[in-house]
């Protein structure tokens, strides 16, 4: 099972982060895959209306491309739900945008913060065991730890993340969701 | 191989030595590479040492046994005086003196550097770090003759520990295992911490002769931050180690009786202090993360590991230094300044909190160089009860939600730090959808339950409370006291009941009408008993149409008398409604209430109005009418019908207007004694049984029966003249309006039979032409 995390910036800026991927030796063997993004978002330009990703991570590191993939053509389903609620529901509109989209490998999940800051996890389909809360907590985890990100002041919004707490935090997540 | 004699000085020595190389910890033999540095530590050619490799019997061994190694060292010592390299030499030469060994001016530099297991940056930090003190102690020990009578004196202090560092350079094996222990992860090889040890080793005894080689350091730490304060460090790191190396064997043995590098000191931590105050004056306060980015900045250290270490120091993650985080923080800079590779998380002496508790464990400890009990496995036992429980309550704290809420308030103090929306504030309720609070027109129940709390009440300032006034002045209403506040009170159900049926498209007039009508309830109740019963207003304020007609009607009876005007005027000053308008409503509701007026659930103790009187006959005849018409055929007897209609077209506008006030109505009728709604409640139960249309006719004659018998006994009550005048008078409109109200209903009914009758005729015509073919 492929499971991919994806934090996108808005703008974009080829910024694949390409932090250390999970490689299976450090993971251990999963059996499960696991891809995350990170799609950041620039606040001083706000003409941009393009993501970049932020942090990438995927455990196995296979097919990480098809994730990449997956994940941008996810992007398009993340604006239309936040699109979709208008300008007075902005503040109430919920965080957590749920499975934006099954395939028939695997289920897309997004999560958009009020910076627009948006999480992509892509789970493979035949993991089960992975239920709504579950993936809503992981997204809250992700957010906390981003955060922490962002309040480090050697760390310029846009840039890459490559905070090692983040990442220790996200290669603990994902072996405890495979 | 010969036997090999040595003195004691010898054997001591060469057993340190031995030790030392033995870093497999065999007892046996020496590892070759520990052996060869130290051979080459001996400032001998190559091919010399060489030899004595040979002679001792390595090279036949293939490894140094400990005879073999204390031959090679003898030898080492005769050709360091000289002599030539025999094997014979070995026991021959008395007072052979001890082999030297002598560290390579760059290996000392090293050491000074660094102590560091990363010899990449030693030629670095050599240009860098400008370290006279340090460098002064280098360079004493450049000089062999200076270990050389160290060694005695350190010597003694060391036996005591079978792991003693060896004098001068041999004094590193022993602390080389207490490196090894060290917390320190980039650690080199081995080999390459033997240089620091050596180092400090080295200057362990330049320590003790001297009063605190900090000291000398201390001058340096007005300069520059970053050197002195390296500088500082790394003398206080020397010392530490130094004075490690100077504890007791079982300070040692413990735990390996290393301090923590991580551990601030005294002078470090009041370098770090006087830092905060150029930035921050409170010690108190925080320094926003802008100003102690630039700080950092200024250590010249990458950003990225500059971000590692904010994200170590930055315990509560709240994007702000306190003291003891930018202490922390400062300390790893030093740290990294220094070549130490950064912890993967935050050492416990770092920890906020736990520093406090070092500093007091920290200040005993150091005073006596030797009892540097504070020796870590001493001092973390002081902290450890606390430290678990803050290392717990950390981690929660920084899981928990409070987090978010720093996090937004801090981000405000940083220009580079992106602006977030608290995700956990909650909806700001001003954006909330503000549902319309619909704007009734119609008189809500409260309202209603006001006006009749008003009225029930002594509240004479409603028009109503004429009403309440009046009765005392009239003798007949003292018994009636108390029907009227049953009365109103039903008056206030039907209020509400009829509130229920209240459209909202009535007008505001409409509405004030049945108000009045409500309040005509009572006031029928009181006007009967203000003047001699007036049959009162009908209570069918409920539905609005026939309410309209009621009002007319109570309308019409109010200006009559002032004195009425409050009794009747249940609602206050009302210009009468448009009849025409309000009757042709509660046509179609009257309509159907025909049948209900020959309910004669009612008691003949509703004393219909005297305004009814008039009608009573046609009601008689209307209830014969209303028969036939309820049977629902068309029958040409309009003009009994319209009679009859007009007459039960008050019956049936009562009932219609009482439909709702079926609770009023059946109240009043368990009055009986009180001739306020008379008919009207009746009617009103009438009404509620539309259904039992059979039973209309029957019961509309009872009604009119009751009706004309109330009748009579009305104008019979008044004793008085005057008042007598005025009630007729008030009847007299209440006829008129009750007729008028007839009149529009049988209208209303005309219309509807002449519209049956046309439909019939086109039947009939559609039979016809068959008929007439």
């Amino acid at each position: 099972m492929a499971v991919c995390i994806a934090v996108i910036a808005k703008e974009v800026c080829s910024y694949w982060a390409g932090t250390k991927a999970c490689t299976p030796s450090t993971c251990g063997p999963a059996p499960y895959t696991f891809y995350l993004q990170v799609f950041g978002h620039f606040f001083f330009s706000p003409l941009f209306n393009q993501n970049y990703p932020l942090y990438i991570r995927s455990v196995p590191i296979q097919n990480e491309l098809k994730f990449h993939y997956t994940v941008h053509t996810s992007l398009d389903v993340v604006e239309e739900k936040i699109s979709a609620v208008g300008k007075a529901m902005a503040d109430q509109r919920e965080l957590y945008l749920g499975l934006l989209y099954p395939t028939e490998d695997y289920k897309v999940y997004g999560y958009v913060t009020n910076s627009k800051v948006k999480f992509v996890i892509v789970v493979d389909s035949s993991n089960t065991s992975l239920r709504d809360n579950e993936i809503r907590s992981m997204f809250r985890k992700l957010h906390n730890s981003f955060t922490d990100v962002m309040c480090n002041p050697f760390y310029n919004p846009g840039d890459t993340i490559q905070s090692k707490a983040f990442d220790s935090m996200v290669t603990a997540m994902m072996v405890q969701a495979s | 191989m010969e036997s090999l004699t040595l003195t004691d000085g010898e054997q001591k020595y060469y057993s340190d030595l031995f030790v030392y190389c033995d870093t497999d910890n065999t007892k046996k033999v020496a590892s070759n590479g520990r052996v060869l540095d130290l051979f080459r530590a001996a400032q001998l050619p190559s091919e010399v040492v060489l030899q004595i490799t040979e002679l001792c019997g390595a090279t036949r061994l293939g490894h140094f046994g400990r005879s073999q190694f204390y031959i090679a060292l003898k030898l080492i010592a005769v050709a360091q005086s000289g002599l030539p390299l025999r094997v014979e030499s070995l026991n021959s030469v008395k007072d052979l003196p001890l082999p030297r060994f002598v560290v390579a001016k760059n290996e000392q530099e090293a050491r000074h550097t660094a102590m560091y297991p990363d010899s990449e940056n030693q030629g670095s930090y050599q240009g860098v770090i400008p370290r006279p003190p340090g460098r002064g102690q280098v360079k004493k020990l450049s000089a062999h003759e200076v270990i050389q009578p160290c060694v005695p004196t350190v010597e003694p202090q060391l036996q005591p520990d079978p792991t003693s560092p060896v004098v001068s350079p041999h004094q590193s094996p022993p602390t080389s295992p207490h490196w090894r222990k060290h917390k320190r992860q980039a650690s080199g090889g081995n080999v390459e911490r033997q240089p620091v040890v050596l180092a400090g080793a080295v200057w362990t005894p330049f320590r003790e002769a001297q009063a605190g080689p900090v000291v000398s350091g201390d001058g340096m730490w007005s300069a520059n931050s970053p050197p002195p304060v390296q500088e500082s460090w790394e003398n206080s790191s020397i010392r530490t180690v130094a004075s490690a190396t100077t504890t007791n064997e079982t300070q040692r043995q413990s735990s390996g009786g290393y301090d923590d590098p991580w551990k601030i000191t005294d002078e470090q931590r009041q370098y770090y202090i006087n830092q905060f105050k150029t930035i921050q004056p409170d010690l108190n306060g925080f320094i926003p993360g802008s100003a102690a980015k630039e700080f950092f900045t200024k250590s010249k250290l990458p950003i990225l590991e500059l971000s590692h270490i904010w994200e170590l120091s930055d315990f509560d993650k709240d994007g702000a230094l306190t003291l003891d985080e930018f202490c922390a923080a400062f300390h790893l800079v030093v740290a990294r300044k220094n070549s130490y590779d950064l912890p993967e998380k935050l050492p416990e002496s770092l920890m906020p909190k736990l520093i406090d508790l070092d500093d007091s464990a920290e200040v005993p400890d150091q005073a006596p160089d030797v009892g540097y009990s504070g020796s870590p496995v001493e001092v973390t036992p002081n902290k450890s009860p606390s430290m678990p429980s803050l290392n717990q309550t950390w981690p929660d704290l920084n899981q928990g939600n409070e987090q978010w809420e720093t996090f937004s308030e801090r981000s405000s103090s940083s220009q580079t730090l992106t602006q977030f929306d608290s995700n956990i504030a909650p909806a700001d309720p001003d954006t909330a959808i503000v549902h319309p609070v619909p704007i009734r027109m119609t008189p809500s129940k409260i309202h209603m339950q006001e006006m009749e709390l008003k009225r029930t009440g002594s509240d004479h300032t409603h028009p109503t409370s004429p009403l309440m006034a009046k009765p005392p002045d009239l003798s007949e209403e003292t018994k009636l006291a108390t029907s009227m506040k049953f009365v109103t009170a039903n008056s206030g159900d039907g209020y509400s009941s009829s509130d229920s049926y209240t459209s909202d498209q009535d007008p505001i007039t409409s509405v004030v009408t049945r108000q009045r009508s409500h309040s005509g309830t009572s006031p029928e109740g009181l006007k009967v008993v203000a003047a001699p019963p007036p049959p009162p207003p009908r209570p069918h304020a409920s539905h609005s149409r026939s309410s309209s007609l009621d009002m007319n009607r109570s309308f019409a009876a109010v200006p009559t008398g002032p004195q009425l005007a409050g009794v009747v005027a249940y609602p206050p000053a009302v210009p009468p409604r448009p009849l025409p308008t309000q009757t042709s409503g509660p046509h179609s509701g009257h309509r159907s209430d025909e049948g209900l007026a020959a309910h004669s659930t009612t008691s003949p103790h509703q004393i219909p109005e005297q305004p009814n009187f008039a009608d009573f006959s046609q009601f008689q005849a209307f209830a014969a009418s209303d028969q036939l018409s309820d049977d629902g055929e068309k029958h040409p007897e309009s003009l009994p019908l319209e009679k009859s209609s007009e007459g039960a077209g008050p019956l049936r506008t009562v009932k219609s207007d009482n439909q709702e006030e079926r609770a009023a109505a059946t109240v009043n009728s368990a009055k009986g004694s009180i001739m306020a709604p008379p008919p009207k409640p009746v009617r009103r139960r009438l009404k509620s049984e539309d259904e039992l249309q059979e039973e209309a006719l029957p019961l509309k004659s009872n009604v009119i029966a009751t009706v004309l018998a109330a009748q009579p006994s009305i104008p019979r009550s008044v004793g008085k003249d005057k008042k007598a005048i005025q009630a007729s008078i008030r009847r007299n409109k209440e006829t008129n309006t009750v007729l008028a109200r007839l009149n529009s209903e049988l209208q209303q009914q005309l219309k509807d039979l002449l519209e049956e009758r046309i439909s019939l005729e086109v039947q009939l015509e559609q039979l016809r032409p068959f008929s007439h073919l």
